[in-house]
C-alpha cells in the first residue's frame, strides 16, 4: 500500500523543553519524522517551543512554529496553517497529551484535522490503566499467557487506602497521564501512601491514581513494537533491565538484547506484545510495552504500554540500527513495512535462482519488515544529578529521576558494561576506581550489603565491591534482586581484573582478556599502580588493540552499507578505507544539567556544514538520545565512550583509513574540551582554538593578563588552594563572594557565600580542593545585569552572534536565567563596548571559532565574568533568533574558512552581525525549565526551588514576539504554564528587594490582582498605596478563628502567583533558604513561583501582554520562516540554500 | 587465545581460513558444513533440530548458554548439530526452567564446540564465500585439520534422511477431541510440529521416512505431512515418488522445509543450494495470498527454484505462495485444482521452536484442507 495522497500537509507536535523523563530523544524522533515527511512530499508544519533542537531548524519543516505546546497556541497554528493531519506520536507524552486536549476541546473536529499514527481511542486505551488491563486479560492467547498485576483505580484518598488494605502493602501508586511516571512509587505503609496519594491525585490531570499489587524484585523487560496499516507487526528490540522491578526503566541499567529468557519465554512476550498493539489499536507506528517476569516461575505480567515513540524507542533505534521514528513516520502516512527499505542492509544478489518478476524485486535493500538481530550487547546506564539538589532523596523508584544516559556497545555484556560505565563520566562509578580500599574493615561488608538493598545512583559499583569483598552471588542476588547471570558477569570482570593485577609481567593474553571484559586503560593502570599512558604504550607494543565492528541490524547476514561502528577486542575490523579528508567531531556524552542537547545541536551542525564543505565527517558520541548518534547524521558514526583511550583508538583507526584533518573539540561542551590537551599531547591535531588557548581562558592568572592588556575590568577575584588563602582573598574583596571549583560547567559546586563560616563550610564540602584543583573566589556583584555574548572569531574579524540580556540578576546561573535578545534595555554605547571587549578577548585568547563571554553591567561598568572559547549553551537559541547558523560557521572557521568567506557564501550576514538588529526584528526570550517538582527529600517534602549560581535547569524554551512582554509570556506558557491574568498574588520580598518590588506589585494591584502578604510586607505595601490583604506566616500557624497560613492557602490552591525572594544571610552553609515552605508548596502545587525581583517585573509585562489580548491585541503565532526576513535583514534564499 | 578454561581449539574452513578459540563442550574433533544462525534465543531448540544434521552451527548471538538446558525445549531426542561455534559462553545457567548448563549437555552428548573466536568475522566470511566444509579440533594442528576437512563429503548430493528418521512408528495423541489423523513422514521432524498438530485435534502418526502410502492409508490418514530434515532434496527421489502417490490419491498434503522442496520437485520445480542459506528467527516472508508479512523461523540451505509463473501439473496449478522479502527466495508453494487447495507447503517453520508464532495458522489451514477433503468425500 503506497503512501496516502488524501492528505498533503501534516502538523508535527514536538515535545517542548528538555525535562526529566522527556529529553532529546524526542528531538531525534521529531527530526527523523520531519525529514521523512518532507521527503515524501508533504507540507510539514511543526510546533515545538524548544529552540535547542535540530527539529526546529527552519530547514526541517515548511513552517516551524517555536510556540508553546498548549491548546491555545496549537489552535492558533492550526487556524493559520489548516493542516490535513496531526502527528503526535513522536513528541513524547507532551505531544500525546496536547493531541488529547485538542480533541477534548473539539479543535480537531472544528478544523477537520485527522490524527495519524495513533487514534484518540487507542491513546486512551493504552493509557487508561483499567481499560488496558481488560485488554491484556482479554487477549486471544492460551490461558495464563498474559497476566496483569492486581489493582484498583482510585479517585480519592479514601479509595486509595481501602485498595491498599485489600492488596496488602507494599503497593505501587501510579497517577494517570503523567510523564515519565511522575508521582508514582512504592508505598510501604499507610503514612507513606497518604503522602504519595495526595501528590499523585494532584499530579494526574484527571485526578486518578492506580493502586497495584507489588511485583518488586521481578525481572523487568521491554519490547519495542512496530505496526503498519496492513497489520504487519515486528518486534524491533528486546530490552532487559539489570535493576529489577521497582526502578523506573529510565533509571535502570538496561541491556539489549534480553539476556536471561529462553525462546519460549521470549516468544510468549512477543505474542502478548503483538496482541496488545492490535487490541489497543495503534494502527500505525511504534509502541513500547513493559513486562515483569517472576524469576521463580516465569509468570508474565504486562505492566504498561506507551502508544507512541518513547525514550526506549530511541535507545532501541540506536541499539539495533532500526530507525524507529523514521519508520513510524512512514507507516503513519500509509506505507507498509515491506514497502520500506532497511537503509542499512543491502540485498543479497542471488538472482540466478529467483527469476520472479515480483514487485519486490529490483530493490537495493532488504525491507524494514523484519526483526533486527544483534551480534553484540548494548548497555545503557542512567546519569543522575542528585548533587544539584541538596536534600533530594536519591533512592530510585518508579518515578524517573535521571537527567541523561550513556549507551555502549560491546561484543559481550562485560565489554559493553565497562564501556557504558566509563561513558557515563561519573567519578567513582567505574569498578576499582572508587576509593574503596582493597579489603573491608570489620562490619564494612555487612554495611555494604545493607546499602545495596536500596536502589540508588552508583549501586552497581557497590555490588561489585561486595562481590570482591567476598559476598556470594546468591547473597547479592538476594539483596538486590539482580539476576545472578549479571552478577556472574561482574565476577568475570573481577577475575580479569585480578589477573591484570597479579600478572608478572603483563602479557598480551592477560591484557586482551581484560579488554574483552571492558576494563579500561585507566582501570588497568589503577590495578597495576601505573599510569594509563604506560598501559596504552604496553598495549601498542603487544598489539592489543581494538577492532571496529558494525551495527547492521542483521548480525552480518547481509552486507551493511552504513558505517555505524563500535569498538571491540576481536579479530577483524570493518572500517573501510576512504579518499576524502576526514574531520572527527567529539560529541558531548550523556546529558547532564549544564551539558545537554544544546551541545549536540552544535555538533550536528558542524557535521552538516563540514560534510557540505567536502569533508568526510566522523562523529564520536555515546548518548543514544541524540541526533548526532543517528547513523545518517555524519558520514561515519562511532558509538564510543568519550575518553582519551577510546577517542585515540578511533583516531588511529580513521588515520589508517585515510587522511584526517583534525578533531573538533569545541562544540560538545566540557567533555571533549577536557580531552583537548591530552589529545594534542598524544599527537592528535585539534582544529580551531588551540588547547593552549582553551587553557588560557580557564586559567585565571593568564586570563587576567589578557583582560589587563585590553584594559577590561573583571570583578576582583583570586584563586585559593586552601581555606586560609580563600579567607584572605575574601577579606580583600569583601563579602559576598562567589566561590567555585575551577574547570566546571553548569556552575557545578558554585555558591555565593556571605561570611567566613560559610566559606569554611564550603571549602570543607568541596573535597576536591587541591593544588591542581584550586577554588576560584570572585567578588559577587549584587544588582548587576548579566549579559551573555556568543561570537565568532577567525583571527582577524569578529562576528557577534548575539547579545543576550538576562532577566534575573547576576548570581543566578546563566543557564537558569531567562534572557532576551536583542538586549532589551541596553543602549548602543553599551553594545559597542561589549563588542570592543569581545574582540579584545577573542584576540587575546586566540580564538578560532566560537567564543562565549559573560559580562555583568553594574553601575555602568562592564565587568568580564568569564570567557569560554567554545560553543555555549545559547548557540542554538542565538542561531534561531538571528536566523544565522553559528555552529556551522564555527566549524568552517575551525577548518580554516574566514568570516569574510562565510559572509560571501551567505552563511553569515553579508553586512553587520548579530549585534545589529533591526527595529522590527522580533524579541526572543529564552526561559529555563527547572526540575524541582521531580525531587523530594527523604521525608517526602519538596526541594527548595531557589535559583543560584549552580545551574539546575534541564532545558529551555523560546518565546518570539514583537514585544518583550508578549515574548516573555509565551516563554512562561511554554516553560512553566501560563501566567495568571487575574486572581491572588502572594508577595514576600527580602528587605533588599522591597524597594524594587513595590512598583511591579502596585502594577499587579492596578491590573486587578488581589495582593496577599504577611504582616511586615503588607505594612510596607500599604504605606505605598497598594491595597494588601494580610495573611498569616507559616511560622505563626493558623489564627484563632482558623485563619489559614499562606502555606495552607497554597495547598488549597487559593493563590495564583507567588513572588518570594529568599530572606536572610547564610547560616552554616545553607544560604538564603527562608521561605522554603512557601516556595516548596507552590512548586508542589504547580503554582507559578517567582524568586527574583527582575523576574517579577518581567512577569508583570507578560501579564500585561496577556491582558491586552482580551482588549483586541491577540498574541499571534508566526513561523520562523516568516520571521526570518525580520531577524536577518539580508535574509535571502542564499542564506538557506546552503543549508540542507 | 587462552581463556578461563584453557583448552585451545581451532576451527579450519575448507578454504584455509583458521580461527583460534577455546574448547567448548566435548574435546576432540568434528567435521561438517559450516552455517550460521542469527537467532538471539532458542539455542536448545536449534541444537536439537534434526535439520542441522552434519552441520557445524555458528551462533551469531553474542552470548549463548545463559538460560542453560531444560526438560521442555528439545526438538528431538538428542543434539543433532555436528559442532557449535559461539563467541561467549555463560559461566552459569540462569532461568527457572534450567536443569543444567549447555556446556555439560554438550559434553554428555559428545558434541565438540569452540568459543571465544570472532564469530562475526566468521559469519561475514561465510556470507561472502558461502557455506563450506569445516573442522573443529582440540587435538590437531590447523594444517592436519585442513587436509581432513577437504576429505569430507560436500552437503550437496548428500542424503541424510536415514540418519535422522525414526525407525519405529509412534503416535502423538490429540489434545481434546480427535478430529483428524495425520501421518507425518519423519525426514527429521521437530517435536513442536507434532504438538502443533495435536493441539488442533490431530492424532499424529510419526512414521519412518520409507513407510509406504498403503501403510499411511491403513493408519487412516486424513492428511499426509512431510517434515523438515537435513541433506540435499535432489537426492530424495523416494519421497518425491511417495508425494506423487499422495497427490494421485487426493490426500491432503502439507510439507514444511524439506517437505516443501519435495513438493516442489514433485510438481516439477528444480531445487538448488543457496550460497549460505537462511537460518534465523527474524526472516520476513510475504504471503502472496493475504499480502501480509510474517516473521518466520527459517533453517534451509536449499530452495525451490522459482520459474516466475504458475506451473500446470497433472494435479492442478502450482504457484509460489510465499516469498522471502530479503532475497525473493521461494518460501512456499501451493497446488490448486480450480479454486480448491489440494496441497501446500512452506520452506520456513510455522511450528517455530525457536521462533515467532506468526505462521501457526498454517496448521489450521492444513486442518481446513483435511476437513474440506472429508466433506467432499461425503458429498461424493
Amino acid at each position: 500500500m503506497p503512501k496516502r495522497t488524501d492528505i498533503s500537509s501534516i502538523l508535527v507536535i514536538g515535545s517542548g523543553p528538555i525535562v526529566i523523563g522527556q529529553a532529546c530523544e524526542f528531538d531525534y524522533s521529531g527530526t527523523q519524522a520531519c525529514r521523512v515527511l518532507r521527503e515524501e512530499g508533504y507540507r510539514v508544519i511543526l510546533v515545538n517551543s524548544n529552540p535547542a533542537t535540530i527539529m526546529t531548524d527552519p530547514e526541517l519543516a515548511d513552517a516551524t512554529y517555536i510556540e508553546p505546546i498548549t491548546t491555545e497556541f496549537i489552535e492558533k497554528v492550526i487556524a493559520a496553517e489548516r493542516p490535513d493531519a496531526i502527528l503526535a506520536t513522536l513528541g513524547g507524552q507532551t505531544a500525546l497529551n496536547a493531541a488529547m486536549d485538542l480533541d477534548a476541546e473539539g479543535i480537531l473536529e472544528k478544523y477537520g484535522v485527522e490524527l495519524i499514527g495513533a487514534s484518540i481511542d487507542a491513546i486512551q486505551r493504552g493509557e487508561n490503566r483499567e481499560e488496558f488491563k481488560d485488554i491484556v486479560l482479554g487477549l486471544d492467547l492460551p490461558e495464563g499467557t498474559a497476566d496483569v498485576a492486581r489493582s484498583r483505580i482510585c479517585h480519592t484518598l479514601d479509595e486509595v487506602l481501602a485498595a491498599a488494605d485489600e492488596l496488602n502493602y507494599p503497593v505501587v501508586l501510579r497517577p494517570s497521564f503523567t510523564m515519565g511516571g511522575a508521582g508514582s512509587g512504592f508505598a510501604h505503609d499507610e503514612a507513606e501512601l497518604r503522602r504519595m496519594a495526595v501528590a499523585g491525585l494532584e499530579a494526574s490531570p484527571v485526578t486518578e491514581v492506580l493502586i497495584e499489587e507489588s511485583i518488586l524484585g521481578w525481572k523487568e523487560y521491554e519490547l519495542e513494537v512496530m505496526r503498519d496499516r496492513n497489520d504487519n507487526v515486528v518486534i524491533v528490540c528486546s530490552i532487559e533491565n539489570l535493576d529489577p522491578m521497582g526502578v523506573h526503566t529510565g533509571d535502570s541499567i538496561t541491556v539489549a538484547p534480553a539476556m536471561t529468557l529462553t525462546d519460549r519465554e521470549y516468544q510468549r512476550m512477543r505474542d502478548v506484545a503483538i496482541g496488545v498493539i492490535r487490541a489497543v489499536g495503534v494502527d500505525t507506528g511504534g509502541c513500547n510495552i513493559q513486562f515483569a517476569v517472576n524469576p521463580a516461575d516465569g509468570r508474565l505480567i504486562v505492566i504498561e504500554m506507551n502508544p507512541r515513540v518513547s525514550r526506549s524507542s530511541a535507545l532501541a533505534s540506536k541499539a539495533t540500527g532500526y530507525p524507529i521514528a523514521k519508520i513510524a513516520a512512514k507507516v503513519a502516512v500509509g506505507y507498509t513495512l515491506d514497502e520500506i527499505d532497511n537503509d542499512i542492509t543491502s540485498r543479497p544478489a542471488i538472482d540466478d535462482i529467483t527469476s520472479r518478476p515480483a514487485s519486490t524485486s529490483g530493490r537495493r535493500h532488504t525491507p524494514a519488515s523484519f526483526e533486527p538481530t544483534l551480534d553484540y550487547v548494548v548497555v545503557k546506564v542512567p546519569r543522575f544529578a542528585f548533587e544539584k539538589f541538596p536534600g533530594a532523596d536519591d533512592q530510585l523508584t518508579t518515578h524517573m529521576k535521571s537527567v541523561g544516559e550513556a549507551m555502549s556497545i560491546g561484543r559481550n555484556f562485560t565489554e559493553a558494561l565497562g564501556k557504558a560505565l566509563r561513558s557515563s563520566e561519573r567519578k567513582g562509578h567505574e569498578f576499582w576506581l572508587a576509593d574503596d580500599g582493597s579489603a573491608p574493615e570489620d562490619g564494612e561488608l555487612e554495611l555494604l550489603m545493607a546499602e545495596i538493598v536500596r536502589p540508588h545512583d552508583g549501586r552497581l559499583v557497590k555490588v561489585e565491591r561486595a562481590l570482591r569483598w567476598g559476598a556470594s552471588v546468591a547473597d547479592v542476588h538476594e539483596a538486590t534482586g539482580i539476576d545472578p547471570w549479571f552478577l556472574e558477569q561482574i565476577v568475570l570482570m573481577q577475575k580479569a581484573g585480578e589477573a591484570v593485577r597479579d600478572a608478572s609481567p603483563l602479557t598480551a593474553d592477560v591484557l586482551r582478556q581484560a579488554k574483552r571484559h571492558g576494563i579500561s586503560d585507566v582501570q588497568i593502570a589503577h590495578l597495576r599502580g601505573t599510569t594509563p599512558d604506560v598501559i596504552r604504550g604496553v598495549r601498542a607494543a603487544l598489539g592489543v588493540r581494538p577492532v571496529f565492528k558494525t551495527v547492521d541490524t542483521c548480525a552480518a547476514e547481509f552486507a551493511a552499507l552504513t558505517p555505524y561502528h563500535y569498538s571491540s577486542y576481536d579479530e577483524e575490523t570493518e572500517v573501510r578505507p576512504r579518499e576524502r579528508e576526514a574531520v572527527i567531531i567529539l560529541g558531548s556524552g550523556p546529558n547532564r544539567i549544564g551539558q545537554g542537547i544544546e551541545f549536540d545541536y552544535s555538533c550536528v551542525h558542524a557535521s552538516l556544514a563540514l560534510s557540505e564543505a567536502g569533508y568526510e565527517t566522523v562523529m564520536i558520541n555515546c548518548n543514544p538520545e541524540t541526533v548526532s548518534t543517528d547513523y545518517d547524521t555524519s558520514d561515519r558514526l562511532y558509538f564510543e565512550p568519550l575518553t582519551l583511550e577510546d577517542v585515540l583508538e578511533v583516531y588511529e583507526a580513521e588515520r589508517a583509513a585515510g587522511p584526517v584533518a583534525g578533531v573538533v573539540v569545541q562544540l560538545g561542551g566540557q567533555t571533549p574540551l577536557g580531552l583537548a590537551r591530552q589529545l594534542k599531547d598524544a599527537g592528535v591535531p585539534i582544529v580551531g582554538t588551540t588547547p593552549e588557548a582553551i587553557d588560557l581562558a580557564e586559567e585565571r592568572g593568564a586570563f587576567g593578563a589578557v583582560l589587563d592588556d585590553a584594559g577590561l575590568p573583571a570583578p576582583k577575584h583570586g584563586m585559593a588552594r586552601s581555606f586560609e588563602q580563600a579567607r584572605t582573598i575574601a577579606a580583600e574583596i569583601g563579602y559576598p563572594v562567589l566561590v567555585r571549583p575551577s574547570y566546571v560547567l553548569g556552575g557545578r559546586g558554585m555558591e555565593i557565600v556571605y561570611d567566613d563560616a560559610a566559606l569554611a563550610d564550603y571549602i570543607e564540602r568541596a573535597t576536591e580542593v587541591t593544588h591542581e584543583h584550586p577554588v576560584l573566589v570572585d567578588r559577587f556583584l549584587d544588582d548587576a545585569v548579566e549579559i551573555d555574548v556568543d561570537a565568532l572569531y577567525d583571527g582577524t574579524e569578529l562576528y557577534m552572534g548575539g547579545i543576550m540580556e538576562h532577566i534575573e540578576e547576576a548570581g543566578v546561573h546563566s543557564g537558569d536565567s531567562a534572557c532576551a535578545m536583542p538586549p532589551i534595555t541596553m543602549g548602543t554605547e553599551t553594545i559597542e563596548e561589549i563588542r570592543r571587549s569581545t574582540h579584545a578577548i577573542a584576540d587575546g585568547v586566540g580564538v578560532r571559532g566560537l567564543l562565549n563571554i559573560q559580562f555583568a553591567l553594574a553601575s555602568d561598568t562592564l565587568y568580564v565574568l568569564e570567557a569560554n572559547p567554545r560553543a555555549s549553551r545559547t548557540v542554538p537559541f542565538v542561531s534561531k533568533a538571528t536566523a544565522t547558523p553559528l555552529a556551522k560557521a564555527a566549524a568552517r572557521i575551525m577548518l580554516g574558512a574566514t568570516i569574510a568567506e562565510l559572509r560571501a557564501e551567505g552563511m553569515l550576514k553579508r553586512e553587520g552581525d548579530g549585534s545589529h538588529v533591526a527595529e522590527d526584528a522580533p524579541v526572543a526570550v529564552k526561559e529555563a525549565v527547572l526540575p524541582f517538582q521531580r525531587f523530594r527529600t527523604v521525608d517526602g517534602d519538596s526541594v527548595d526551588p531557589l535559583l543560584g549560581p549552580e545551574m539546575k535547569s534541564t532545558g529551555e524554551v523560546m518565546g518570539l514576539a514583537t514585544t518583550f512582554g508578549a515574548a516573555f509570556t509565551k516563554g512562561e506558557a511554554a516553560a512553566n504554564g501560563p501566567l495568571p491574568q487575574s486572581g491572588k498574588v502572594f508577595v514576600s520580598a527580602a528587605n533588599r528587594d522591597k524597594r524594587h518590588a513595590i512598583f511591579p506589585i502596585k502594577r499587579l494591584a492596578d491590573l486587578g490582582f488581589e495582593i496577599l502578604a504577611t504582616r511586615g510586607t503588607a505594612a510596607v505595601l500599604r504605606r505605598n498605596g497598594v491595597p494588601t490583604t494580610t495573611v498569616r506566616k507559616h511560622t505563626e500557624g493558623p489564627g484563632p478563628n482558623g485563619e489559614p497560613t499562606i502555606v495552607q492557602l497554597l495547598m488549597d490552591d487559593q493563590v495564583d502567583l507567588v513572588y518570594n525572594t529568599p530572606h536572610g544571610a547564610s547560616r552554616g552553609g545553607s544560604p538564603r533558604t527562608d521561605g522554603y515552605e512557601i516556595r516548596g508548596t507552590a512548586i508542589a502545587h504547580g503554582i507559578p513561583c517567582i524568586t527574583t525581583t527582575p523576574g517579577l517585573s518581567a512577569a508583570v509585562q507578560g501579564i500585561e501582554a496577556l491582558r491586552r489580548q482580551s482588549e483586541g491585541e491577540p498574541l499571534g503565532v508566526r513561523s520562523l520562516q516568516d520571521w526570518q526576513p525580520y531577524m536577518r535583514q539580508d535574509a535571502s534564499s542564499a542564506a538557506t540554500e546552503g543549508i540542507k | 587465545m587462552t581463556g578461563s578454561h584453557g583448552v585451545r581449539a581451532c576451527l579450519v574452513l575448507e578454504d584455509g581460513r583458521v580461527f583460534e578459540g577455546e574448547s567448548f563442550g566435548a574435546e576432540g574433533e568434528t567435521f561438517g558444513e559450516i552455517v550460521f544462525t542469527t537467532g538471539m534465543t532458542g539455542y536448545q531448540e536449534t541444537l536439537t533440530d534434526p535439520s542441522y544434521r552434519r552441520q557445524v552451527v555458528v551462533a551469531t548471538a553474542p552470548h549463548v548458554g545463559n538460560t542453560g538446558w531444560n526438560q521442555d525445549d528439545d526438538e528431538s531426542a538428542r543434539i543433532q548439530v555436528a559442532g557449535l561455534v559461539i563467541r561467549e559462553r555463560s559461566p552459569i545457567a540462569s532461568n527457572h526452567t534450567s536443569t543444567g548448563t549447555l556446556e555439560d549437555q554438550l559434553r554428555q552428548q559428545g558434541i565438540v564446540g569452540i568459543s571465544g573466536l570472532d564469530t562475526r568475522a566468521l559469519t561475514r566470511h561465510i556470507r561472502e564465500r558461502g557455506a563450506m566444509r569445516v573442522g573443529i579440533s582440540t587435538e590437531s594442528s590447523a594444517d592436519d585439520l585442513l587436509t581432513r576437512v577437504r576429505q569430507q563429503p560436500e552437503m550437496a548430493g548428500l542424503n541424510l534422511i536415514s540418519e535422522v528418521s525414526t525407525t519405529e512408528e509412534y503416535v502423538i495423541e490429540p489434545v481434546g477431541e480427535h478430529r483428524f489423523t495425520v501421518v507425518a513422514f519423519d525426514l527429521g521432524i521437530k517435536a513442536m510440529t507434532s504438538q502443533r498438530l495435536a493441539a488442533r485435534g490431530c492424532r499424529v502418526h510419526v512414521v519412518p521416512a520409507d513407510t509406504s502410502l498403503d501403510r499411511a492409508k491403513e493408519l487412516g490418514a486424513d492428511g499426509v505431512f512431510l517434515s523438515n530434515g537435513p541433506g540435499d532434496p535432489a537426492t530424495a527421489d523416494a519421497q518425491v515418488a511417495l508425494t506423487k502417490q499422495v497427490l494421485d490419491a487426493g490426500i491432503p498434503f502439507f510439507g514444511i522445509c524439506f517437505g516443501n522442496q519435495i513438493l516442489g520437485r514433485t510438481l516439477g520445480f528444480a531445487t538448488t543450494k543457496l550460497p549460505y542459506g537462511h537460518r534465523g528467527i527474524n526472516q520476513p516472508v510475504l504471503d502472496h495470498t493475504t499480502g501480509r508479512v510474517e516473521i518466520t523461523a527459517q533453517n534451509h540451505g536449499f530452495a525451490v527454484v522459482d520459474e516466475g509463473a504458475p506451473r500446470e501439473t497433472p494435479w492442478g496449478t502450482a504457484t509460489v505462495s510465499h516469498t522471502s522479502l530479503n532475497d525473493d527466495v521461494v518460501e512456499g508453494l501451493e497446488l490448486r485444482r480450480g479454486d480448491r487447495l489440494v496441497a501446500f507447503s512452506v520452506q520456513y517453520h510455522p511450528e517455530a521452536a525457536a521462533g515467532p508464532h506468526d505462521s501457526a495458522h498454517l496448521f489450521d489451514r492444513f486442518c481446513g484442507l483435511m476437513a474440506d477433503a472429508r466433506n467432499n468425500a461425503q458429498e461424493a
